[in-house]
């Protein structure tokens, strides 16, 4: 019955196209480090690297401080906005749109001047300090994801009943929170935090320009320096990227519903 | 008939394995108003939507004053349609959404301005010309839907279940005034609905449907007195089926829990001890006080519902059946309360013999 | 690193209530507020002040400033000279070139995705992979399109061998504007899929239907009915790409080192080494980006409202 129409495939194909090759080009690419043979040599070359193993650990490391303290501060304000104070939701809402407006590397460059060494608050000045530094830049990048997710995540349950119902049983604000809403939206904020590791893991520019040894930065290196590596470093990214956003979809299957779907 | 203004011979459509119209003989008149009628998935949205276009027949042809319109594109064949959602569209205002087809028809401006208005007039919507879609209600949409429709002049006008998602208020007055355009202009309508009272109140002809299946064509008097096959007869109106036992088949005598009665006709080939069901309008039983008919049955109230200018009482006749009778409200008689033993009585002519 | 905008971007997640915020004043919000509630939320309010608002202030308020801290105008002016000028120029034909392109052919492949009767699956696999590609930028996609268009990349090896075609020497770079905006469609497209798909559902079938028994064609469709209806959606996305290219940075300077400069890269060396000289100028190029990707931003947002009203 349906076969499709000509245009549609045609346009299909085309875009199939130059969405494909790239990436065949990259994964022939990578495989292509010894003369007129096959090998995974520039995988091997990557992955045993001391530099690539420091960094990927160091930004996940950063990633996975991102999602919690991104939760920490996520979490209590979607849930106070959803509930009690939903006049103030357009603030909120305003802020969650702002790391959208403003891009990272305006972001960054005001972060070097207000917090350098002659700053009332100098994070720059010490390692501990750059690295949170950095951690609370990602939460600010991540913010928009975060809040979007958990938002869902509140709306497909009923935050009030539920809230109402722990409240006859005694239970105080933040036992609520811990122990009733946050088990409820936490395939929500699983799939925020997928977003987010998606975004911080090879992130460039912020690791950068406040000098930390991240992922990313390592990569722009073996960029400037190696001829194969790069391409198997790109090959390796979209992997996580695809499985990241493959957790999402996952995750999607398990989201508890007590709300009905409205919208 | 080689008058007829569109006709429809073995029409099949199948999606798949599928076959949702299985073989349809239709003739319509100019000027016809007729009203498709089934449940949800018996085909009669399908064949409207053949007869505009949206669908290809698998097999079959639709033609139109004799002419075949299968080639035609959906846009070449010269009908209006009225879907169950309005489909205004969203972008255009009263005026922009009824002139559409006669911009697209290239009619110059001022002609099509005449025309808007005109076709706003009879629908009682002048004046609403600049509002868009969204700001009105869902019977005005319909409305102005139904002058989109009309405004390039169609051959013909296919409404695909245009009330059902009114509330039933605005069901029954649109209904009246969808029935009063169509007289008024003379076009030739196809109505199809799951409605059955909607079905019986304005159409001169309906075309019952069941699973693919035409069941039946006729006005909506013969549908409703004179049920063709079981379906019809209880898909339109309410229906009590009583069962029997067949004591004589030469006398037609019959027992109804242990009751005798003589009955007109009976099922061909029934014996003696064989069970066969009875069926018959609600309002063709009443209470028998003193008037008795042909049959008279000895029963006790089971439930009285009162329905306004109706008062339905089921009655329980002692042995499993119970039969369902309506009756007028008479303010100065008030119903037999539950318990009651009563009499029911029916004449022999009401009872509708059905084939299967 | 600019992508993944498509959870925030679905229509029904599109906020649009910031205008809302500004207009009733800020503290008239709070009224009503209880405190225990108001510690809930402060956290992320005093983390959207100390990180967001008060660096972004703190720059506008230096481009402002001279050396000695008093006000001037000077460090706006200074963005006159060519090699500034010529950057925000190229920046703007990269972002709108990239964004223009992204629109029209993510349009087309969500139009035949959703309404080409293209076999089931695709449709799914597509936005599935639409949501990878569109976080699939930075540092990675950079070497991805060197290794495909690069000068030793597979399709230029492939046209010179097959087709006897040398883009390199018919004057293709990839560290050219050309290069950037194809290597840019790679998550603009894929994120034009994501935000117009909803949007083209939306289109009811009842429409087209409506209009054919009318007489239209499917060109006269498309031209009353279907792209007026789509059409705030579009100019909103046309927009939110165009911000979208212009704030990033990394695949640009992954692929081009600094060969090409664009605004960002220019900012990026002038944070890293000073290259002007002059801190004042550099919060002057920060205030060029804020005011370019705010007006952007402001656009989508603006339409977008508009484009609920009647869609319901």
């Amino acid at each position: 019955m349906k076969r499709g129409k000509p245009w549609a495939w045609i346009v299909f194909l085309l875009g199939a196209a130059y969405f494909l090759l790239p990436l065949i080009a990259t994964v022939q690419f990578s495989l292509s480090i010894r003369r007129g043979t096959l090998s995974l040599d520039a995988y091997t070359n990557v992955l045993n690297s001391p530099q690539f193993q420091e960094t990927f650990v160091f930004s996940l490391v950063v990633a996975v401080a991102t999602i919690i303290v991104g939760l920490l501060l996520v979490v209590p304000a979607a849930y106070f906005v959803r509930l009690r104070a939903p006049q103030l939701r357009p603030i909120i809402e305003f802020v969650t749109l702002l790391p959208l407006i403003i891009p990272p590397i305006i972001l960054v460059f005001g972060y070097i001047r207000m917090y350098n060494s002659s700053s009332i608050l100098p994070l720059t000045n010490s390692t501990l300090g750059t690295n949170v530094l950095l951690t609370l830049a990602y939460v600010a990048l991540a913010l928009p994801y975060m809040y979007r997710a958990v938002d869902t995540g509140l709306r497909t349950i009923d935050v009030q009943t539920l809230t109402e119902a722990a409240n006859i049983l005694g239970a105080n604000t933040p036992t609520i929170l811990i122990r009733v809403i946050f088990p409820n939206i936490i395939v929500a904020a699983l799939s925020g935090a997928f977003l987010t590791l998606a975004i911080v893991i090879g992130e460039f520019t912020i690791a950068s320009l406040l000098n930390r040894p991240a992922f990313g930065v390592y990569m722009q290196n073996i960029g400037a320096n190696r001829a194969f590596e790069p391409a198997a470093l790109a090959v390796i990214s979209f992997v996580i990227t695809w499985a990241a956003m493959g957790m999402i979809q996952l995750l999607a299957r398990f989201a508890p519903r007590t709300a009905p779907l409205t919208d | 008939m080689a008058d007829d203004f569109l006709r429809i011979d073995n029409l099949v459509k199948s999606f798949g394995g599928n076959t949702v119209v299985k073989g349809a003989n239709l003739a319509f008149s100019k000027g016809e108003f007729v009203t498709l009628l089934g449940p949800s998935g018996c085909g009669k949205t399908t064949i409207l939507r053949m007869i505009a276009g949206f669908e290809r027949p698998t097999s079959g042809t639709i033609l139109v004053e004799g002419k075949d319109i299968s080639p035609l594109p959906p846009n070449q064949r010269q009908i209006g349609m009225v879907f169950q959602a309005y489909a205004l569209f969203p972008n255009m205002n009263v005026e922009d959404n009824v002139g559409f087809g006669l911009r697209i028809a290239g009619m110059p401006k001022a002609e099509r301005r005449a025309r808007v208005d005109e076709m706003l007039k009879l629908i009682g919507l002048s004046g609403y010309g600049k509002r868009f879609p969204f700001e009105m209600s869902g019977g005005q949409q319909q409305r102005v839907a139904l002058a989109r429709a009309l405004a390039p002049k169609p051959r013909m006008l296919l409404l695909d279940e245009p009330l059902s998602a009114l509330d039933a208020k605005i069901r029954v007055s649109l209904r009246q005034e969808i029935r009063a355009i169509q007289r008024d202009l003379g076009i030739t309508t196809i109505f199809v609905t799951h409605d059955q009272e909607e079905a019986l109140s304005i159409s001169d002809r309906i075309v019952v449907m069941s699973a693919g299946n035409i069941e039946q064509v006729g006005t909506p008097f013969e549908i409703y007195n004179k049920p063709a096959t079981r379906f019809v007869a209880t898909f339109v109106g309410q229906l009590n089926t009583l069962s029997a036992r067949v004591d004589d088949p030469a006398r037609r005598a019959v027992s109804i829990d242990g009751q005798p009665v003589v009955v007109p006709s009976l099922p061909a080939g029934a014996r003696a001890g064989d069970t066969v069901s009875l069926t018959m309008r609600p309002e063709a039983v009443q209470l028998a006080n003193g008037a008795a008919r042909d049959i008279v049955l000895d029963g006790t109230v089971a439930d009285v519902s009162f329905l306004g200018s109706v008062i339905r009482l089921k009655v329980d006749l002692g042995q499993g059946n119970a039969v369902h009778v309506d009756t007028f409200n008479d303010q100065r008689t008030p119903p037999p309360g539950r318990a009651a033993p009563v009499q029911v009585t029916l004449a022999g002519s009401d009872i509708l013999v059905l084939g299967d | 690193m600019s992508s993944s905008l498509d959870t925030i971007a679905a229509p029904n997640a599109a906020p649009a209530s910031a205008g809302a915020a500004s207009s009733r004043g800020l503290l008239a919000s709070f009224r009503g507020v209880r405190l225990g509630d108001l510690l809930g939320v402060a956290p992320f309010l005093l983390f959207a002040v100390l990180f967001l608002v008060v660096p972004t202030l703190y720059l506008v308020v230096g481009a402002f400033l001279d050396a000695k801290g008093s006000l001037t105008l000077q460090n706006l002016a200074d963005l006159g000279t060519p090699q500034i000028l010529s950057s925000f120029w190229i920046s703007i034909r990269v972002s709108a070139a990239s964004a223009a392109f992204g629109c029209v052919a993510g349009l087309l492949i969500a139009l035949a995705i959703i309404r080409g009767r293209l076999p089931a699956g695709i449709r799914s696999t597509v936005m599935t992979f639409s949501g990878v590609a569109s976080n699939f930028a930075g540092i990675p996609l950079a070497f991805a399109f060197i290794s495909t268009l690069g000068r030793l990349g597979l399709v230029t090896v492939l046209l010179k061998l097959y087709f006897g075609v040398d883009i390199y020497r018919a004057g293709f770079n990839l560290l050219s504007f050309w290069g950037l905006t194809i290597t840019y469609c790679y998550f603009q497209i894929p994120l034009m899929i994501l935000i117009i798909a909803p949007a083209i559902d939306g289109l009811r079938k009842e429409w087209t239907e409506a209009a054919a028994t009318l007489g239209a064609t499917p060109f006269q469709f498309w031209r009353f009915i279907g792209l007026p209806i789509l059409w705030p959606n579009l100019l909103g996305t046309l927009s939110l790409l165009f911000a979208n290219a212009f704030g990033a940075i990394a695949t640009a300077y992954a692929l081009t080192g600094s060969s090409l400069n664009i605004v960002p890269i220019l900012l990026y060396a002038q944070i890293r080494g000073d290259v002007l000289n002059n801190p004042g100028l550099g919060a002057a190029l920060a205030l060029g980006m804020i005011v370019i990707t705010a007006v952007a931003n402001i656009v989508y947002l603006v339409i977008r409202t508009r484009a609920e009203r009647w869609l319901k």
